[in-house]
């Protein structure tokens, strides 16, 4: 069988070279963001092809090269990229054995790292073989227990270079004639230039160009320092409006307003009902908060452009160029290069069309863009606000015979690539267009306002709904997990609420009307090595599948709580299907864990009627090392099923077990996230 | 801006920078001096990803002007050599995005410096106003009571 990326870029050379020093290279188009992925791509390959670990070069996507994968997104690339590469190098292995078949008259063959028979090895065959064939599917894959560097923990091959400060990442790159460029936004949503005087900013010393493209805006020098003193320098005078709803009334905003309705789920209910329970969930907009200001790197050289970008997705976003500019695709070719950690669709490819923009002004030289902490924080597309509803109706015996679902929310996909409209915010400024209404991807992919918003649990008649937002005060896209943070905060915090109405203990509530096997064990394994039969006050429990076709996974937390919570202590259980790093696995939940631990204690995008006003980070506050809680990750190997992506697992039930044990440290049930202490007394 | 010529000495080397007093020493250190290792992350001390030392002392290199660390000694992420703490750091695959990790590795430089034996709570608090947003923190706090034992049987 081919794989469904393996099908799209058929050819067996796009993705594997064996060079005569005994590397290989392979090229994938999926996209180191911090997760990991090239190091659990390389392990893959390396088992297929029968070569050590340490001959393998990943090289990093480029639109020349590179297969087209698509977006490094909803932790696909394991099962999607996994899949592909494995069949790839089970393919590759195959021609090689082929043609050492004929040069050692032999069909008795046998590899070890590259070496056929003691005797010849793929690199002395080069001259032997043709990789420039199309996959055919005929060859299998091996079987799991021949498997040798997957399931083991290589370290990270991008690691040493972190660690040693070497440039590794785009903000690193020095082009020969490189200039530095900063962009210079408008202080506010709609906001149109009235006037600009750029005299005291082309006064300086070393300024090169002053970009005004519509309300596009930016300026070129030959130092950084001089770009960002003539960026502060730039006399701008606009017209603002107030287009943003009271940031403490979000719920209320998101429920009132003109939606498109989408039934996810609608099962006949039974007439049994003699009560209804409800609550209203909600979680404010987020930001992606990176550690690196995004940044991007091109060049013209006359039509032909060169793009250097930390982008989750290039062919993406070379379409949405392309047709912003009228340029051809064929003039256009993107390089990734490795940015901060990436949680979704940031600021990565704005910041590279910023570069684009300012880089037509001084045609042959590259220029760097690099963006403030303010516009990190301030424009980049953010992490949608939501607030869900849930009904339940309760029998006499207070067993659920209906379940309601009802969300509201702007999409989470407002990507390059997918819209007529311009999607990259340089371009919206130039144009002076509005971002397109931000959308969702299709339920069967997993969706994105409603991932998650279907309950693994048995309830009965079930009626789930889904309302995106026709309207976007603020421009909303993907952010770690999408809806699933949201409503699986919501949905288990609610299972809480029922378990506690009906004084069950809340795992065994949640077994009590779990049928997926794999579901129980994730619950049963947190439980026991949280020792949740003996905990105390303050301790809490969630569960849920990643986006209905991801990784398990189940989390105990402990809570100290007064009028504000501190998070102590998480336990973790995840069944990933097969591991290929448990290590890499374990980085990413316990990073997912604590990252969701911030969002859920400390972190809303705040704003006036106008403007964003958490532009750094004391207005957006991130969680600190004193306040990391210890975490455990207990990993559930299934050996046998397939891989399943966890990047996105842990950040749904974090929330809402942290939420239950604060409902069970002070017995308040806060339903607004942040948990913030102004939430909790507010609450009591 | 007009430049001026300034001495330092960086990573045991003296070397000169000619540019305006005001200049962030991470904008010289980055681009004048090629050591990228050093990363901007917020520009108003905040995260901590520029930090370096400056006689020893941790220093947010993005808001610390040229002019004040004229004559003085900058040690950076590439002058630590192949450092006990950095092995820990790698031995424990102690980052996602590893962004944060140069500055993070400094402050706990200077930590194992002054306190060769911090305990786990002291390590924390001194990385506090270093930012992560993978959530390495953990495996970076290990790392560093690692080095600090390793140091300590030496």
């Amino acid at each position: 069988m081919i794989p469904r990326n393996l099908a799209a870029n058929p050819r067996l050379s796009h993705w594997v070279s064996v060079r005569p020093d005994g590397t290989v290279d392979v090229r994938c188009g999926k996209v180191e963001l911090g997760q990991g992925i090239l190091t659990a791509l390389a392990q893959i390959a390396a088992d297929e092809l029968d070569v050590a670990y340490d001959r393998i070069r990943m090289v990093p996507a480029t639109t020349d090269s590179s297969p087209d994968e698509g977006l490094t997104a909803g932790s696909r690339s394991i099962e999607d990229s996994g899949a592909a590469l494995r069949q790839v190098g089970a393919e590759v292995r195959a021609v090689f054995l082929a043609a050492a078949a004929k040069v050692l008259d032999s069909s008795e063959l046998s590899v070890v790292d590259g070496l056929i028979n003691d005797t010849v090895s793929y690199w002395d065959l080069l001259d032997d073989v043709d990789l420039d064939v199309e996959a055919t599917g005929a060859v299998e894959p091996k079987p799991v227990a021949e498997r040798k560097v997957m399931g083991t923990s290589p370290g990270r091959l991008d690691i040493p270079d972190k660690v040693y400060g070497r440039a590794r990442f785009i903000h690193d790159l020095s082009l020969p004639g490189m200039l530095y460029g900063r962009a210079v936004r408008p202080p506010s949503r709609g906001a149109t230039l009235v006037s600009l005087d750029t005299s005291k900013a082309a006064e300086l010393d070393g300024v090169v160009e002053i970009v005004r493209d519509g309300d596009f805006l930016g300026v070129i020098a030959d130092r950084e320092e001089t770009a960002v003193r003539a960026a502060g320098l730039l006399r701008c005078e606009w017209a603002e409006r107030d287009s943003l709803p009271d940031v403490d009334a979000m719920p209320e905003f998101l429920m009132s307003r003109r939606t498109e309705d989408v039934t996810i789920v609608d099962e006949s209910t039974s007439d049994d009902a003699v009560t209804t329970v409800a609550a209203t969930y909600s979680r404010p907009y987020l930001s992606h908060a990176s550690m690196a200001p995004s940044c991007g790197v091109a060049r013209w050289d006359g039509d032909k452009l060169e793009l250097w970008t930390h982008s989750q997705g290039l062919h993406p976003l070379r379409l949405d160029i392309c047709r912003s500019l009228g340029v051809a695709i064929d003039q256009v070719t993107l390089h990734h290069v490795e940015g901060a950690g990436a949680y979704g669709h940031n600021g990565a490819d704005d910041a590279a069309f910023d570069a684009v923009l300012l880089a037509r002004a001084v045609n042959g030289r590259p220029v760097q863009v690099v963006w403030s902490r303010a516009d990190e924080l301030g424009w980049a597309p953010f992490g949608a606000a939501m607030a869900v509803h849930i009904e339940a109706d309760l029998d006499a015996v207070g067993e659920v015979v209906a379940w309601r679902h009802d969300l509201y929310s702007n999409g989470h996909v407002s990507r390059p690539g997918f819209f007529a409209a311009p999607a990259l915010l340089g371009s919206q400024l130039r144009t002076g267009t509005p971002p397109p209404v931000s959308m969702d991807p299709p339920f069967a992919n997993g969706g994105g306002s409603e991932r998650n918003s279907v309950p693994l649990y048995t309830f009965p008649g079930q009626r789930i709904t889904k309302h995106r937002l026709l309207e976007m005060p603020l421009r909303t896209s993907s952010l770690r997990a999408l809806g699933a943070y949201a409503n699986v905060f919501a949905i288990e915090s609610f299972v809480d609420e029922l378990a506690f109405r009906a004084g069950v203990d809340p795992v065994r509530y949640r077994l009590r009307h779990l049928s997926d096997e794999r579901a129980r064990a994730v619950i049963t394994a947190a439980a026991d090595a949280a020792g949740w039969s003996r905990r105390g006050e303050g301790w809490g429990f969630a569960f849920a599948r990643y986006s209905h076709h991801g990784a398990y996974c189940a989390v105990v937390a402990e809570v100290e709580a007064e009028t504000s919570v501190r998070v102590k202590r998480l336990t973790l259980a995840v069944d990933a299907g097969a591991v290929v790093s448990p290590d890499g696995l374990r980085n990413q939940v316990e990073g997912g864990a604590i990252q969701s631990t911030s969002w859920t204690v400390k972190e809303q995008v705040r704003f006036d009627r106008s403007r964003v006003t958490s532009t750094d980070w004391e207005s957006y506050p991130i969680l600190r090392f004193s306040e990391v809680p210890e975490v455990e990750v207990v990993i559930v190997d299934r050996p046998d099923r397939p891989s399943l992506g966890a990047g996105e697992t842990a950040q749904g039930p974090t929330a809402a077990a942290i939420a239950n044990a604060l409902h069970s440290a002070l017995d308040v049930r806060v339903r607004d996230l942040p948990l913030t202490p102004a939430a909790i007394i507010a609450a009591l | 801006m007009s430049d001026e010529t300034f001495r330092l000495l960086v990573n045991g080397a003296e070397v000169t920078v000619e540019a305006d007093r005001d200049t962030p020493l991470l904008y010289a250190l980055r681009n004048q001096l090629g050591l990228k290792g050093t990363r901007f992350g917020c520009g108003l001390g905040l995260c901590g990803s520029c930090n370096v030392l400056v006689d020893g002392r941790v220093v947010h290199s993005c808001d610390t002007p040229l002019w004040s660390v004229d004559g003085k000694a900058v040690r950076t992420v590439e002058g630590l050599g192949d450092s006990p703490l950095q092995r820990a750091m790698i031995d424990e695959q102690a980052a996602q995005c590893g962004y944060c990790v140069s500055g993070v590795v400094m402050t706990a430089t200077a930590l194992l410096a002054r306190n060769s034996c911090p305990s786990e709570c002291e390590v924390r608090e001194a990385l506090d106003g270093n930012l992560c947003r993978c959530g390495a923190h953990n495996r970076m706090v290990r790392a560093v009571l690692q080095a600090s034992q390793i140091e300590a049987a030496q």
